[in-house]
């Protein structure tokens, strides 16, 4: 007997099982990639699991493993969770996406919803959040209120995710303030307060005056405050370390998505899907805007932030070329999903390559 | 009052018995530790311990689960302590662990999609020599140069670490990725994946080259000229030097094998159960091995038991998290107390309590 039938009998017994006790909570289960506590990404899928907790009441039972490797670990951690009778697992991060195929081809009748990958199955759905919209409004405003016309701009690993933000801040920044320029560091890490913080420190010291970060730790936020200069947040409101430097944050609001999924498999009404949601349905949302953001800068960034909601505007809008000159969209073109999902060029005007 | 004497011999029966003690000892503060936590102690204990070996709902899966985790801490281990019992520190292993997984990929991936018996054989190798040629720097560096192996053997960890994050969005970067990083699955390329060897068993080529490492190491430590040579350069360098062991063929061969062994569990290990080589593949089973190497008492026999119970934390401490609602920290708290109760217990080993007035010296 193998582990496939041995799995699969597993479950079978479970399907009977929780078929036989349907009072029983539904149970959904959550793996993070870092700690509950890094006030970043993991800490903000943390708080959707809590407004499903607050959403449902005694008719769900949630859990979660945090700090879990990806790989072996992982695949271990949601078999786990499979065999003790999970009917959702909510899978946090892009690493874990063969894990999680392969553990759900194991657990046919368990949900699985994997967050920024691009593999699904019948029983896998896939998530992710149109941050670049939340990028777009950041670029203005820091095209805007920049005065030594230099961005510091952190980022982890050059993948699509990463180089799209990029873009649509610069493309923002640029529209505002011809003569912005971009510094961009590349720290390898998704967290790592201490590389963070040298990052943000060479940054400062090679003119920035305004910090934009895409990786999760609050360290580059401190620093900033420490310098006296001004940054956005991510991931979450990052206002506690930086009083003074925030200008405003992207926060990942997946609390909508999580509540909405775990009701449809209470329904009975889950399928596979795969959802790229911005600002309008509420996964990508921003912290108060500083008092320090002028009256004028701040309700023009408003006003994107409107129009993007609507549908009014998209940040990719055309006539728009890539770094190397070659034209990209005509005049009034929308980018299309595919193109941005997979973005590995940068656009006109910024400096430097793409590491590989 | 209470004072410590030093023994003339450490003492056999302690060395035997601390193991033992320290588990206890990690039970009961542990157990205190859930409690102030406000989890019944009981019951994570028994999460922890029990859960993963005889659960019914998930033994079968979690049972051979310890094998997998298990497999590469013995491994890497076993290697470090023939270099620990020489007074040689290769703290780097985690370092070879991904330089051996990035040739050993890099072989199999060289030759997708073809079929052939010769690939996982000439993968195995690559592995093993990526680790070893890791290895080589500081070893080589350290008996030309008389550098510090254990600085050089580190930082060599953070530059394979970027090496490897290179790699991943680079040269082995998966071209039917859509630009994400991370190689192919090598469990989709059959001439190259490490499966299970008995389907349910958590058997594979990583776990049975840990258990020959123990057979290995044993014989090399208790028949071998060699292992006599790193004993005694361990115990006493000046009476090494005098009966003529080379100190720097010592060193390579220790810092080599070590290397080598954690080449092969990083080979093992992105060709089973990881499957690809991924920005964060690595996740500190070179680091772990050490404390393996101790709690094993830097003996291969010991070292099999330590990177099982290792691995038993580890699968029980995920358990205690989803089942109980315990934090990761508490978890890897606990797993530090371990370590912590075993190194005081030494001190039992080396030392005898007297009760009493100490005599005017």
């Amino acid at each position: 007997m193998n582990i496939k039938t041995l799995l699969a009998g597993a479950t079978l017994a479970f399907g009977i099982g929780a078929a036989a006790h349907a009072d029983d909570p539904l149970k959904v289960g959550f793996v993070y990639v870092g700690p509950v506590g890094d006030y970043g990404w993991s800490y903000e899928h943390n708080e959707g699991r809590l407004a499903v907790e607050e959403a449902f009441g005694d008719k769900v039972e949630t859990t979660f493993v945090e700090s879990v490797p990806e790989g072996a670990d992982a695949e271990r951690v949601m078999t786990q969770m499979a065999l003790s009778g999970h009917d959702l697992i909510f899978t946090t991060s892009f690493g874990y996406m063969d894990s999680t195929i392969a553990v759900a081809e194991k657990f046919p009748d368990v949900k699985f919803e994997h967050a920024t990958g691009y593999k699904r199955a019948d029983n896998v759905s896939t998530y992710s959040a149109r941050f670049y919209e939340g990028r777009a409004v950041i670029g203005h405003i820091a095209g805007k209120m920049t005065e030594s016309n230099v961005v510091g701009y952190i980022a982890s690993f050059p993948i699509p995710e990463v180089i799209r933000g990029i873009n649509s801040a610069y493309l923002h920044a640029k529209k505002v303030n011809p003569d912005v320029e971009f510094r961009i560091v590349w720290v390898y890490t998704w967290f790592d307060p201490a590389k963070e913080a040298d990052a943000a420190q060479a940054l400062i010291d090679q003119g920035a005056d305004i910090l934009m970060q895409h990786t999760d730790s609050t360290a580059p936020m401190t620093i900033a405050e420490e310098k006296g200069i001004l940054a956005f947040g991510q991931a979450s409101d990052m206002i506690n370390f930086g009083p003074n430097s925030q200008l405003t944050s992207i926060i990942d609001n997946w609390a909508p998505y999580y509540v909405a999924r775990t009701q449809a498999v209470m329904d009975g009404t889950w399928e596979s899907a795969d959802t790229w949601d911005g600002i309008e349905p509420g996964m990508v949302a921003f912290a108060a805007m500083s008092d320090k953001i002028p009256a004028d800068v701040r309700a023009e960034a408003e006003q994107m932030i409107e129009d993007i909601k609507s549908g009014a505007y998209h940040p990719f809008t055309g006539p728009l070329n890539k770094q190397d000159g070659s034209a990209w969209l005509g005049e009034g073109e929308v980018a299309d999903d595919g193109t941005l999902a997979g973005m590995n060029f940068y656009i006109e005007g910024l400096a430097g390559d793409i590491p590989s | 009052m209470i004072r410590l004497e030093k023994r003339p011999e450490p003492s056999q029966a302690w060395t035997y018995v601390t193991p033992l003690l320290a588990v206890l000892a990690t039970m009961i503060a542990g157990g205190m530790l859930f409690a102030i936590l406000g989890k019944d102690p009981f019951v994570a204990i028994r999460t922890i311990f029990w859960d993963p070996l005889f659960n019914e709902q998930f033994a079968a899966f979690s049972r051979p689960q310890l094998l997998v985790k298990a497999g590469p801490l013995i491994l890497i281990a076993i290697g470090l302590s023939l270099g620990f019992r020489a007074g040689i520190w290769n703290i780097g292993a985690e370092g070879q662990y991904i330089i051996g997984a990035l040739c050993g990929a890099g072989v199999a991936l060289a030759f997708y999609p073809l079929e052939a018996v010769f690939i996982f054989p000439l993968m195995i190798l690559a592995g093993a020599l990526g680790g070893w040629a890791w290895a080589m720097i500081p070893g080589l560096l350290k008996t030309q140069f008389n550098t510090n192996e254990i600085l050089v053997s580190l930082l060599l960890v953070y530059v394979a670490e970027q090496l490897m994050a290179s790699m991943a969005l680079g040269l082995l970067r998966n071209p039917d990725g859509g630009g994400f990083p991370g190689s192919r699955n090598l469990g989709d390329y059959p001439a190259a994946s490490n499966e299970e060897l008995i389907a349910g068993t958590g058997m594979h080529w990583g776990v049975v080259a840990a258990f020959i490492a123990v057979i290995f190491a044993y014989i090399l430590l208790n028949r071998h000229r060699m292992g006599y040579n790193i004993r005694l350069a361990g115990q006493a360098p000046r009476a090494a030097r005098f009966a003529g062991v080379n100190a720097t063929r010592l060193v390579l061969f220790c810092l080599g094998l070590s290397g080598a062994l954690a080449g092969l569990a990083g080979l093992f290990e992105v060709a089973g159960p990881a499957g690809q080589i991924t920005i964060d593949f690595n996740v500190g089973y070179g680091f772990t091995a050490i404390i393996v190497a101790f709690l094993g008492r830097l003996h291969p026999v010991g070292i099999l038991f330590a990177g099982l119970l290792m691995a038993l934390t580890y699968i029980g401490g995920e358990l205690a998290q989803f089942m109980l609602g315990l934090p990761a920290a508490a978890i890897q708290a606990f797993q530090g107390m371990l370590l912590f109760f075993l190194l005081a217990g030494d001190v039992l080993t080396n030392y005898r309590i007297r009760i009493g007035r100490a005599e005017v010296a």
